[in-house]
């Protein structure tokens, strides 16, 4: 049988749930896998909980990410995050972390490499801020930018380690922060959500989605 | 119509198919266009040309730089352009790095205040402490993230990542970030060598982030 190996071909559904291969295709997008978007609207918090509305976040993936457009507080304040052992009803995992930032400022007055002491946590249980330095500005057209990867939140074996990275626009002086942060939930317990707010006051704008990485 | 009868050799053959074949929840990193290097000068995406899409499709793009190879030791760069002709939007940024030389004798951290701009409209360096060489197997690869381009609210922030191979052979990694200080939709995004020279070799894959 001489097969077609150019122009257009006709395969209809019955056809194709017979074929056990279909060569190269693979899913559009690679493996980076959308789960669910939040929008802030003057929101105390942004909350992600596994099994609440379509989101998913348990031994489905190794690696989540969380990304960060625009986020924009109604008060100069830090973006920050906790996590969940309990289904969202408290967030107040322990943690262990580091964080360090390069700063800048508009007027070319400073500009900084440097670990930051008070933004960290040990085996605190308190929100972990994501930036440092200085504080989200509130000006129309300051915001927030940036990732957070947590890995394997489902494992009751060991410690969840996350890693963030976020540029803001600070409300004093005008600084671009680049805020590197990372660590572990120190719990063997599950972590089955996570929770995102500004350390005080609401997120007035911005969306954070959430991914699995296959 | 007769069905025409396909067995699993020809379906093989296959290279695409809708969503619904390659799954119910498909990829969100999106490959859009991909720039190879040729004694390139600049490598340029610009939204509506070439196949290009930098607009509001996506909220988040990344860019990714493999084996990128220079015709003459210089660092590597970017600028947007919000008109799509000029390449110079304001520009607040940060830059540091780390690098240790071949012999292991000289190693260390710290931010570079050669490389980051207050407002400045010139090409953003992407290399700290040194530039990239151009012996033949000499290379860097990277990438670079940029938010929400088109939004007309706010600032654009950007973040890069790269190692380059650094005169003296060093291995070099750089970190930069900043926001391109304007609330008029970033159009455009161009690649140079900043000193001189051409991109004699390599590619930039441009992709796009899905949020839904």
């Amino acid at each position: 049988m001489t097969l077609p190996t150019s122009g257009l071909i006709t395969v209809n559904d019955r056809g194709a749930r017979a074929a056990t291969t279909f060569g190269s295709v693979a899913a559009a997008g690679g493996n980076m896998v959308f789960i669910k978007k939040l929008t802030a609207s003057s929101s105390g918090n942004l909350s992600f909980v596994d099994g609440a509305s379509s989101v998913v976040l348990d031994s489905t993936y190794k690696e989540y990410v969380f990304t960060f457009k625009d986020i924009h507080p109604a008060s100069a304040s830090k973006f920050s995050f906790n996590g969940s052992i309990d289904s969202g009803s408290n967030y107040n995992v322990t943690k262990t972390s580091t964080i360090f930032v390069a700063a800048h400022n508009e007027g070319d007055g400073d500009a900084a490499l440097t670990y930051r002491t008070a933004d960290d946590l040990a085996q605190g249980t308190g929100f972990q801020n994501l930036l440092s330095y200085g504080n989200n500005g509130t000006d129309n057209d300051q915001c927030l930018a940036g990732s957070l990867h947590l890995f394997n939140p489902s494992s009751t074996t060991f410690v969840k380690h996350f890693i963030a990275r976020t540029n803001s626009y600070d409300n004093s002086d005008n600084y671009s922060i680049d805020s590197y942060v990372a660590g572990y939930f120190n719990t063997t317990s599950a972590i089955d959500a996570m929770q995102f707010k500004m350390s005080s006051g609401n997120i007035d704008a911005g969306d954070i989605c959430l991914y699995g990485i296959l | 119509m007769a069905l025409v009868k396909y067995n699993d050799r020809s379906l093989r053959n296959l290279t695409t198919a809708p969503a619904a074949v390659t799954g119910n929840s498909p990829g969100a990193l999106v490959h859009i266009k991909t720039l190879t290097a040729s004694s390139s000068a600049t490598l340029t995406f610009l939204h509506g040309s070439s196949d290009v899409v930098f607009n509001s499709t996506y909220p988040i793009y990344k860019l990714v730089y493999t084996s990128m190879h220079p015709s003459q030791q210089s660092i590597f760069s970017f600028q947007t352009t919000t008109d799509g002709t000029n390449y110079n939007t304001s520009v607040t940024s940060t830059s540091f790095g780390a690098y240790q030389n071949e012999g292991g004798s000289d190693t260390d951290l710290g931010y570079e205040a050669g490389q980051d701009q207050a407002n400045g409209t010139a090409f953003q360096g992407l290399m700290s402490f040194g530039s990239n060489i151009a012996d033949n197997d000499a290379a860097f690869s990277g990438e670079l993230t940029i938010f929400n381009p088109s939004s007309t609210t706010f600032v654009k922030h950007w973040m890069s990542d790269l190692n380059f191979y650094g005169g003296s052979n060093y291995s070099q990694r750089s970190q930069h970030a900043g926001y391109f200080n304007t609330t008029s939709a970033i159009t455009g995004i161009q690649f140079k060598m900043i000193n001189s020279g051409n991109i004699d070799s390599g590619t930039i894959k441009l992709y796009g982030i899905k949020d839904s």
